[in-house]
């Protein structure tokens, strides 16, 4: 069976047990389509780059799913119904990560500057000489 | 230096053992490579080589579906 990852926003509004519930739900939807919910994963109540259904904040949850293609055709239909759920986004993958994803890692290593961390001062140092020049 | 427009070769940041993993959850990998205004900074800029671009490129229109990213900074 392929491998999915479904993430969707609920509400602002919902109390953290009505948001369980749905994730509880999803998972429902899953297991009767004879698929299985691998990890199931809470990032909280999170605020959104931008308005969506004039919610300015909203519930992330996160499902790796190993399920038939019917059955994420059947929970992306009731999400679509749902309108707690106001947005939600299934992609296939190939594997799925294994422990906490880069949402739950966040502020692990909070100075680290992402792509050229690896990298040492003085390379840093004439790259950003080069973009200053660029930009004159 | 002899040559004034000499450039050193800037090398992509996705490609040699232990670069990140391009994924459309991690924001702050990701805010790397957009804009002040929200826009996709192109490679020629940033180095990174055309296949990761085309991946960088899906895992940001995938983060601002979920409205993890902007699609605009006003």
């Amino acid at each position: 069976m392929p491998l999915y990852e479904h993430v969707f926003l609920a509400r602002q509004d919902l109390a953290q047990a009505q948001v369980d519930a749905l994730a509880e739900n999803a998972t429902k939807i899953i297991a009767d389509n004879g698929g299985k919910v691998a990890k199931t994963e809470n990032w909280g109540l999170r605020s959104i780059a931008y308005r969506i259904a004039k919610n300015r904040k909203a519930h992330y949850v996160a499902l790796d799913v190993d399920s038939p293609p019917a059955a994420i055709a059947e929970l992306e239909r009731q999400s679509n119904i749902n309108e707690d759920i106001i947005r939600f986004l299934t992609i296939r993958v190939d594997e799925h990560e294994t422990g906490p994803s880069a949402m739950m890692r966040r502020g692990e290593k909070d100075r680290e500057r992402g792509p050229r961390s690896d990298r040492p001062e003085r390379s840093e140092y004439r790259a950003r000489e080069e973009r200053e020049e660029e930009a004159k | 230096m002899a040559r004034a427009f000499f450039r050193r070769r800037k090398s992509c940041p996705f490609s040699g053992k232990d670069a990140p993993r391009i994924d459309y959850k991690d924001v702050r990998l990701l805010q790397g490579f957009i804009s002040e205004r929200g826009k996709i900074v192109p490679s020629r800029i940033t180095a990174v080589s055309s296949k990761k671009q085309r991946e960088l490129a899906k895992a940001i229109k995938r983060s601002r579906h979920l409205g993890l990213l902007p699609y605009i900074v006003k």
